[in-house]
C-alpha cells in the first residue's frame, strides 16, 4: 500500500516557479535600474517618503484582494472616499470631537460598501454592474453635496496621519498598511475564512452546498472594502489637507492593478497576499522612479493600463500557444 | 392586446411621454418645438453610442473605453484639422472613423485573442486612450477659431427643421434595427450572448464576433469623436469624461440585459431618449448640475434591478410550464 502525502515534500526549485518568486525578481531589478539611473533614488528618506505615494491605495488593495478571489469585483472604491472625505470635512466643518468625526467616517464608508453588498446579495446582479452604478452615484453624492467648494480644515489628528511619522520614520500610513497586510495574510492563509473565501471564488454554488453563507461573505467582504476606503480617505485627506469631489479619481483602476498584478486571478479562486503587496511594492517603485525622471504622471497612468493589460495577456496567451503545440 | 401593452418598450415610451409633460407643466418652454429639437440633437451622439454599445453588451461584455477612444480620435483629427484645414471635411470624418476602429479592434483583440477578460481590457484601455491625448495634445486645447469653416458646417446643416445630428441618429438606428433583426450576423451574436457554450457548438466562431462588436464599437466611437467636437466646437483631454457610464445607462435603462442575449433596438433607442431627456430637463427644473452624476448612478441601479426582478421572474413562469 503505497502512502499519498496530503502535502507534495517541499523542493527548493519549486520557489523557482511562484508567480511571487517572479514578482519578487521584478522587484529587485526595477530597484537596481532606477539606483543606477538616478542617484536620488536609494536615499533612505526618499524612500521613505515614496511610501506616501501608494499606502492609502495599499490599504484598500487588501481587501480588494478578497474581494478578487471571492470572484467578485468593487468598481466604487475612488468613488467611496470622495463620500467619506465629505463626510470627514462636514462633520469637523460642524465642530464635533475628533473622535466622533473619525467614527463617523468611517462609518459612512462601511455603510456605502454596505449598500454595495446588499444591491449584490439581495438582488442576486453581478457586482461588476452594480458597483459601475454606485461609481457614479457616490461620486455623484460627494459632487452634489460639496457642488465646487473644497474642504480644507480637519482635526489635528488627521492631519498628523495623513503626514506624521512613527518614531519620526516610518509615515502612519504606511506602517497601518504593513500591519494590516499581516492580518489580511493570516487570515487568508491560515484561517478557515481564508479557506472559505478560497472555495467560494472557485465555485460559489459549490460553496452554498457545502453551507458556507456565501451571501454573507459578499456582503461582509464589500461592507469592509467600504470601511477600508474609508480608512483611506482620512490618511489621505490628511496628507492632501483638502478635499474636493474628484478626490482620488481613477484610483479604482490602479488598485485593481495592484491586486491583478500581484497575481490574484481575475475570475477568484487564487492568489496571495504576499503576491499583491510585492506587486505594490513593484508598481510604487516604478512610479516614485518614474517621477524621479520627471516623466509626468500621464504617463505612469499609460503604463499603468499597459501594465495591467499585458499581466493578464501575457501568460494567457503562452498557454494557448502551449495547448496548441501540444 | 394586454401583451401589448406591458411591453417594456411601450412602457418606456409611455414614462418618456409622462416625463415631457410633467417638465412642460413645471416650465412650458421646455416643450415648445425649438427646445424638443434641441433636445433631440443633444441626445443624439448618445443614441449612436448607445445602440453600438449595445452590441457588446448583448454578448455579456461591456467596452468602457468608448468616451476615451471618442475623446482620442476627436482630437487627433481636431490637431490634424490645425495643420492642415484645407482638408475636405469627410476625410475627417472618415479619419475619425477609422481611428475609431483601430482603438476598437484593439480592444477585441486584447479579449478574443490574449484573453484579457473584458472588464480589465476596456478599464485599462480607458485610461490609456485618455492618457495618449495628453500626449498627442500636450495637454492643450483646440478651440473654435482654430477649427475650419467647412469642418464645423457639416454639424450645422438643417433637413426640415432637424439637425444633421438627428438624422444621422435615426441611420444609425435603421442600420442597427435592420442588422441585428434580420442579418445572421444579429441572429447570431443574439445566440452567443444566451448561451454561449451552445453558440460555440452550433459553429458560431466567438472570437470572430467578439472583435466584431468591439470594432463596431470604435467605428462609432470614432464618429461620434468628430460629431462631439464638431458640435461643441472643442477638443481637449477632458471632453466625454465619464461619457460611458451614461451610455452603459442608456442601454441598462433600455433594457438590454448585462447577462447578454437579450434587449430591442427600439428599447435602446428609448432608453436612450429617456436618459437624455432626463438630463436636459435638470437645467429646466432648476436642479443644479452637480446632482447629474448622482442621478445617472441612481438610475443605473434602478433600472437594473427591475430588470434582473423581471427576468427572475420569467425564468421562474418558465420552469412552472415545464
Amino acid at each position: 500500500m503505497s502512502i499519498i502525502p496530503d502535502k507534495p515534500p517541499f523542493k527548493i526549485l519549486d520557489i523557482l516557479y511562484k508567480k511571487e518568486f517572479i514578482l519578487f525578481i521584478v522587484l529587485i531589478s526595477i530597484l537596481i535600474i532606477n539606483s543606477n539611473i538616478t542617484p536620488y533614488f536609494l536615499d533612505l528618506y526618499n524612500l521613505i517618503d515614496s511610501t506616501f505615494l501608494f499606502s492609502e491605495k495599499a490599504i484598500i488593495a487588501l481587501t480588494m484582494t478578497f474581494i478578487i478571489i471571492a470572484r467578485h469585483i468593487d468598481l466604487s472604491v475612488a468613488s467611496i472616499i470622495a463620500v467619506s472625505s465629505c463626510v470627514l470635512g462636514y462633520t469637523t466643518s460642524l465642530g464635533y470631537d475628533t473622535w466622533m468625526v473619525l467614527l463617523l467616517t468611517l462609518f459612512s464608508g462601511a455603510l456605502c460598501g454596505a449598500f454595495n453588498g446588499a444591491i449584490i446579495t439581495k438582488f442576486a446582479i453581478p457586482s461588476i454592474i452594480v458597483t459601475i452604478g454606485t461609481m457614479s452615484l457616490f461620486r455623484g453624492l460627494a459632487y452634489s453635496f460639496l457642488e465646487d467648494s473644497y474642504y480644507n480644515k480637519f482635526p489635528k489628528l488627521v492631519s498628523n496621519l495623513g503626514n506624521g511619522y512613527l518614531f519620526g520614520y516610518i509615515p502612519y500610513a504606511f506602517l497601518t498598511f504593513i500591519l494590516l497586510a499581516f492580518v489580511f495574510a493570516f487570515i487568508l492563509h491560515k484561517t478557515s475564512v481564508g479557506k472559505k473565501i478560497y472555495s467560494i471564488g472557485n465555485n460559489p454554488d459549490a460553496a452554498q452546498y457545502t453551507g458556507i453563507a456565501v451571501n454573507r461573505y459578499t456582503f461582509v467582504l464589500f461592507t469592509l472594502n467600504g470601511l477600508f476606503s474609508a480608512i483611506a480617505a482620512i490618511f489621505l485627506s490628511g496628507r492632501l489637507s483638502s478635499v474636493r469631489p474628484n478626490i482620488a479619481f481613477g484610483w479604482e483602476l490602479e488598485i485593481i492593478t495592484m491586486v491583478v498584478l500581484g497575481g490574484v486571478y481575475i475570475y477568484g479562486g487564487s492568489g496571495t497576499i504576499l503576491g499583491v503587496v510585492i506587486s505594490i511594492f513593484i508598481l510604487g517603485m516604478l512610479s516614485f522612479g518614474l517621477g524621479l525622471l520627471n516623466i509626468p504622471g500621464v504617463g505612469i497612468i499609460i503604463f499603468t493600463g499597459l501594465l495591467l493589460i499585458l499581466s493578464i495577456g501575457f501568460p494567457s496567451f503562452v498557454r494557448t500557444l502551449r495547448r496548441k503545440n501540444e | 392586446m394586454k401583451k401589448f401593452l406591458l411591453n417594456r418598450d411601450f412602457i418606456l415610451f409611455i414614462i418618456i411621454c409622462i416625463g415631457l409633460i410633467s417638465v412642460g407643466f413645471a416650465n412650458p418652454l421646455f416643450i415648445t418645438p425649438s427646445s424638443i429639437s434641441d433636445v433631440l440633437t443633444d441626445t443624439s451622439i448618445l443614441i449612436i453610442l448607445a445602440l453600438s454599445q449595445m452590441i457588446v453588451i448583448l454578448i455579456r461584455a461591456i467596452d468602457l473605453s468608448v468616451a476615451s477612444n471618442l475623446a482620442l480620435s476627436g482630437m487627433l483629427i481636431s490637431l490634424l484639422s490645425t495643420v492642415h484645414p484645407e482638408l475636405p471635411v469627410y476625410y475627417f470624418i472618415a479619419l475619425s472613423c477609422i481611428i475609431g476602429t483601430i482603438l476598437g479592434v484593439l480592444n477585441g483583440v486584447s479579449i478574443a485573442i490574449l484573453k484579457v477578460p473584458f472588464i480589465v481590457t476596456t478599464l485599462g484601455t480607458m485610461s490609456i486612450y485618455r492618457g495618449l491625448i495628453y500626449f498627442v495634445s500636450d495637454g492643450k486645447q483646440v478651440y473654435s477659431s482654430e477649427f475650419s469653416e467647412d469642418f464645423l458646417a457639416l454639424i450645422h446643416f438643417k433637413f426640415l427643421s432637424l439637425s444633421f445630428l438627428f438624422w444621422l441618429a435615426v441611420a444609425v438606428f435603421i442600420i442597427f434595427y435592420i442588422l441585428l433583426n434580420h442579418t445572421r450576423f444579429g441572429r447570431n451574436l443574439y445566440s452567443l450572448g444566451g448561451n454561449p457554450d451552445a453558440a460555440k457548438y452550433i459553429g458560431i466562431n466567438e472570437n470572430k464576433y467578439i472583435i466584431l462588436a468591439y470594432s463596431i464599437s470604435g467605428l462609432f466611437a470614432g464618429l461620434c469623436g468628430y460629431l462631439w467636437v464638431a458640435r461643441y466646437s472643442v477638443a481637449s483631454t477632458q471632453i466625454a469624461i465619464g461619457f460611458e457610464l451614461t451610455v452603459i445607462s442608456a442601454c441598462v435603462v433600455g433594457g438590454i440585459s448585462v447577462m447578454g442575449g437579450v434587449g430591442t433596438v427600439l428599447g435602446c433607442l428609448l432608453g436612450a431618449l429617456l436618459i437624455g431627456l432626463i438630463r436636459n430637463a435638470l437645467p429646466a427644473v432648476d436642479i443644479s448640475q452637480f446632482w447629474q452624476l448622482a442621478i445617472s448612478g441612481a438610475i443605473i441601479l434602478l433600472a437594473i434591478i427591475i430588470n434582473t426582478k423581471t427576468e427572475q421572474r420569467k425564468e421562474k413562469t418558465v420552469m412552472v410550464q415545464e
